[in-house]
Parts: structure tokens; C-alpha cells; sequence
């Protein structure tokens, strides 16, 4: 995929207010709507910009706890990532499936009303979830920064 | 917290997964009317459940073929103080994510490479000459998900 400079400028207006009207992005980006509208256009049919999406705030949904997991699993079952995550889905309050190559092999993104919800999703849902070797809990405090940008 | 009906839950779905649709689309989805679906769409907005928009791009795509999130242990709690690490790490274009957490690290970065060359550079240049910072674990992304949720 062909990449260039003004494409990146494009981007990176993108990135850091994707709530902007096309004819902002277009001004800041300093091309005309119509280079704005094509190239995001082209950026789209080559996949290279996904979509958007909105994000919500769990806080002020009554989320008030969120809790960073990370398992390591019993490797000696092959099926063991697969059926994890597959179990892991249908658990509401899970927000976030990632996997790694590392110490930790899955993350889960799991928010709760409060520390007892919390400790009742832990015991029944998460700790009954296949495979698990290992877990750690890393509670979140504040999310400092939160951002798509990319030193483009 | 504003009171959430099932209109406002299936909108928020809907949004969670596409953030670009229009309020005719979304009034279609849902049985509204166009004016109907603006009105609760800006409602949701304005009670804050609606952070803000965020573009989901193919980082590979982009030419950042390499995702980690890095743990991050401080040396010296006490001398250092968070404020100082904090306003270092933000500055640094490659690290989109910063959380303050409290277990096993003190804080969780994502931090975006061109390649594993790349981000040693990132690692060595800009992570470990952080003020204050000790202890450093890092795990490659894999795979990342997000799910919609507990709505509803």
C-alpha cells in the first residue's frame, strides 16, 4: 500500500479529532474537500482506516471499577487459547480481549458497578473461565492518556 | 447518571460499532425518526456516556507493524514524584496509551513501531531514560478485541 505525505497529514488530523467535519479536516490538513473526501475515500477501500467508533464512558454508565487481568494459560492443551476466549466472550462486563507473545498470554478489560459486583464477576465468572494457569489483577487508578495517534 | 431505556442501549450499540452513522440511519435501525434519533444521540452525548469518537485505523497498514504494552515498575517511590514521569511519558509520540494502575506496576503503556528494531529504539531512547522509571515488562499484541459490553 502507497502511503504519502499528504496522506499522513490527512491522518493525523484524523487521529487526533475524529469527531471534525470533513471541511475542518480539509482546512487543517490543507487540502480541498474534494482531496479530503478522495484520498479518505481510498484509505477506507485499502483498509487502512477501519472505521469509527464511540466511546463510551463506563464511569458515567455507573462503571465505577475497571480491572486489568492478565492470565497466563496451561499451554499443554492446544485448544486452550481458542476455548478461553470463546468462554471469556459471554461474560458482559468483559470490554477487552487481547493476546500476546510474552510473560502474559491474554488480557481481559473486565468493568465493575462496584468492589463487591467486582469480586462476584471474579469468583463466579472469571476464575470458572477453562485453562487458566495463572492470573494478576492490575486495578486501574486514572487513565492518563488514551489515544489512536501514531507518529506518522 | 442519566436513566438508560432500551432505545438509548441499542443506540448505544449500534454507535459503539459504527460512530460515523447518521441520525437517519440510526433513526431506521431503531424505528425513530430522524429528529428523534438526533435528539436522544445528543442527549447521550450530553450526559458524557458518549466520550467521544474514535478512529479505529490498521496499524500494520500504516507502516506500525508492532504493538506492546509495556509494565511499568518506578524505581523510587517517594523521590520521584508521579507528576514528573507522567508529563515525560505523554510526550512521547510513539506511547498512545498511559494508565496509572495499582498491582504488580505502577503504570500500563501501549507503545506503537515500525518493527521490533524500531521499538528497542523506543525502548532504549525514550522508555528506560524516563524519570523515576525501574522495573520494565513488555508484551507483544497479538490480537486485540473490544467488546460492547454490559449494555443492556
Amino acid at each position: 500500500m502507497f502511503i504519502d505525505e499528504t496522506d499522513r497529514r490527512i491522518l493525523r488530523h484524523y487521529l487526533a479529532d475524529p469527531a471534525a467535519s470533513r471541511a475542518v479536516l480539509a482546512e487543517r490538513a490543507g487540502v480541498t474537500t474534494a482531496t479530503l473526501w478522495r484520498r479518505m475515500e481510498r484509505l477506507g477501500d485499502q483498509g487502512a482506516v477501519k472505521g469509527l467508533r464511540a466511546v463510551i464512558d463506563w464511569r458515567r454508565m455507573g462503571y465505577e471499577v475497571e480491572v486489568s487481568l492478565r492470565f497466563t494459560l496451561d499451554k499443554t492443551n492446544p485448544r486452550a487459547f481458542d476455548e478461553f476466549i470463546e468462554a471469556a466472550r459471554l461474560v458482559p462486563e468483559v470490554i477487552g480481549i487481547e493476546t500476546f507473545l510474552g510473560r502474559v498470554d491474554v488480557r481481559l478489560n473486565v468493568i465493575a458497578r462496584d468492589m463487591a459486583q467486582y469480586q462476584e464477576i471474579y469468583r463466579n465468572r472469571i476464575l470458572a473461565l477453562p485453562h487458566i494457569a495463572e492470573v494478576e489483577a492490575l486495578m486501574l487508578i486514572a487513565t492518563i492518556k488514551d489515544s489512536e495517534g501514531l507518529p506518522l | 447518571m442519566i436513566d438508560l431505556d432500551d432505545l438509548d442501549r441499542a443506540m448505544l450499540r449500534a454507535l459503539a460499532l459504527d460512530g460515523g452513522l447518521s441520525a437517519g440511519e440510526l433513526g431506521r435501525r431503531l424505528g425513530l425518526s430522524q429528529p428523534a434519533a438526533w435528539r436522544r444521540q445528543k442527549r447521550l452525548e450530553e450526559a458524557g456516556v458518549i466520550k467521544g469518537l474514535r478512529l479505529e485505523v490498521d496499524r500494520t497498514a500504516l507502516g506500525f507493524g508492532v504493538t506492546v504494552f509495556l509494565g511499568v515498575k518506578l524505581a523510587a517511590k517517594g523521590r520521584v514524584s508521579l507528576e514528573d514521569f507522567e508529563r515525560a511519558v505523554v510526550a512521547i509520540p510513539e506511547v498512545q496509551v498511559v494508565q496509572h494502575v495499582l498491582g504488580l506496576f505502577d503504570y500500563r503503556l501501549r507503545v506503537v513501531a515500525r518493527d521490533i528494531a524500531d521499538f528497542e529504539r523506543v525502548l532504549r531512547r525514550r522508555i528506560m531514560t524516563l524519570p523515576g522509571v525501574g522495573n520494565v515488562e513488555a508484551n507483544v499484541l497479538l490480537t486485540e478485541e473490544r467488546r460492547a459490553g454490559p449494555i443492556g
